[in-house]
Formats: C-alpha cells, sequence, structure tokens
C-alpha cells in the first residue's frame, strides 16, 4: 500500500556541511523495500564557471529552523500528490568546491512516472522557496549570487 | 518586542544579523520603520527592491499581522539548489 495522506511521511531532510553519499541515500530508499520499482536522483553541483567568471569555492548560507520547515512543506505537498515510498533531500551548507554536490533529492516510488515528477516538483520549489544563499569566490571577488528569473518559471509550471 | 533577523546580502550591508525592535502591527509597519532609518536601511528597504520576508519562519508578504515574540527575518531572494 503507498503512502497515502493518511499515513506517516516517507520524506526526510538533512542540512549538513559534510560531501553527500550519493550511493548510500540510494541504498537506503531501496532497502528491504520490495514495493521500490524506481529511485530518481538528482544532484544539483558547483560549477566553476558563472556569468563568465572563474568560481573557484563557494559559502552556502542557510537559515536554520525555517529551512527544515520550508522543505517539510514542499516534501508534504509532494506526498499529497503523488504515491511515494521514500524522500531525501540532503542540501550543503559551508564551504563548497567545484565539482561538489551541492543538493540530492532523491525520491522512491513504484513507478518511474511519480519518481520522475516528484524529483522536478522538489528541486523547483526548493529553488525558490527555501532560505539558503550561495556566496562565490571568484576573480573579481567575492559576491552573492542572484536569483534567476527561469527558476520562478520553473516553479510556477506546477500550479497552485 | 520583535526579533528580526537579516541573512546573507543584507546582513554583511546592514551590519547586523540580529536586533530587536518595539512591536508594531505588521511586517508593512515594520519595513517602513526601518527605512526610516536612512542610508543603507532607506536603500534596502526602499521601494523597488526585491527583499523577501517571514514570519515566524514562515515565507510572508507586507500584510502579515505581528504579535509581541514574533520571528521576522529579512533576505534576499533564495539561491539554494
Amino acid at each position: 500500500m503507498p503512502y497515502n495522506q493518511e499515513g506517516p511521511s516517507v520524506s526526510e531532510i538533512v542540512i549538513q556541511s559534510e560531501p553527500i553519499d550519493v550511493a548510500a541515500i540510494q541504498d537506503k530508499l531501496r532497502a528491504n523495500n520490495p514495493s521500490v520499482g524506481a529511485v530518481v536522483t538528482f544532484l544539483g553541483l558547483m560549477r566553476d564557471m558563472n556569468q563568465g567568471d572563474q568560481v573557484f569555492s563557494m559559502f552556502l548560507e542557510h537559515y536554520p529552523g525555517m529551512t527544515e520547515k520550508a522543505l517539510r512543506e514542499i516534501l508534504d505537498e509532494a506526498e499529497r500528490r503523488w504515491d511515494l515510498l521514500g524522500v531525501r533531500v540532503v542540501h550543503r551548507v559551508g564551504e563548497l568546491s567545484p565539482t561538489d554536490a551541492i543538493v540530492l533529492v532523491a525520491v522512491a516510488s513504484a513507478h518511474r512516472g511519480e519518481a520522475f515528477r516528484a524529483c522536478e516538483f522538489v528541486i523547483d520549489f526548493l529553488k525558490t522557496r527555501a532560505p539558503f544563499w550561495k556566496k562565490e569566490r571568484t576573480g573579481n571577488g567575492d559576491r552573492w549570487v542572484s536569483a534567476r528569473h527561469g527558476d520562478s518559471d520553473a516553479e510556477k509550471r506546477w500550479g497552485e | 518586542m520583535i526579533k528580526v533577523l537579516y541573512f546573507a546580502r543584507l546582513r554583511e550591508e546592514l551590519k547586523t544579523g540580529s536586533e530587536s525592535v518595539a512591536a508594531v502591527p505588521d511586517l508593512r509597519s515594520l519595513k517602513d520603520m526601518l527605512r526610516a532609518r536612512g542610508g543603507d536601511w532607506a536603500e534596502i528597504f526602499g521601494d523597488g527592491q526585491w527583499v523577501m520576508a517571514s514570519v515566524n519562519q514562515k515565507m510572508a508578504d507586507l500584510d502579515t499581522p505581528l504579535t509581541d515574540g514574533d520571528e521576522v527575518a529579512f533576505f534576499p531572494p533564495v539561491t539554494g539548489g
């Protein structure tokens, strides 16, 4: 029986400064659960270029307390919209280097369609609603990253 | 009193991360009060600036009422993920 509105939440949120162990998270989502037919994982990675400048490192700041609440709302909504068997969101804070994973969203469900859609939904809303801020260290000095209008367009696709 | 937090670029430009202010009826009144301080405050809380806010750790708009003991935060548009 998949998760339904009355059941307990199957999602977990972790905010951490340590690197993300992708394989361990994926393994845990399917371990001992033969009803899982699909695990879709999104990894957001740090690039070494942004707006034409070389980026050497990045600092991720967040609003402890609100971050978890904002993500919880997004995951609760995902669980209302789709039958999900497990969701993990792991977001890093602190110092990051190019090629590091900044965020992981992994969704387990019986079939791939729901897992793909829920995964994209979660990352789209995380981008516009979760209180994280990136500061880049570039060849031209330190700078706060500006929000992208494309991100709010991505969120609007999902309706209310 | 109302606890007010500032994050990211706002914290740096305003040179403060948190303060307590006398209670006001809503978020709009608080923003007006902060803008009236002039200088960087007038700039950051001025018209046309894209500043987000939360009340008790939930996203809020300017009509959100405030009560004594609330935690308000102001911050730039978020850039996680």
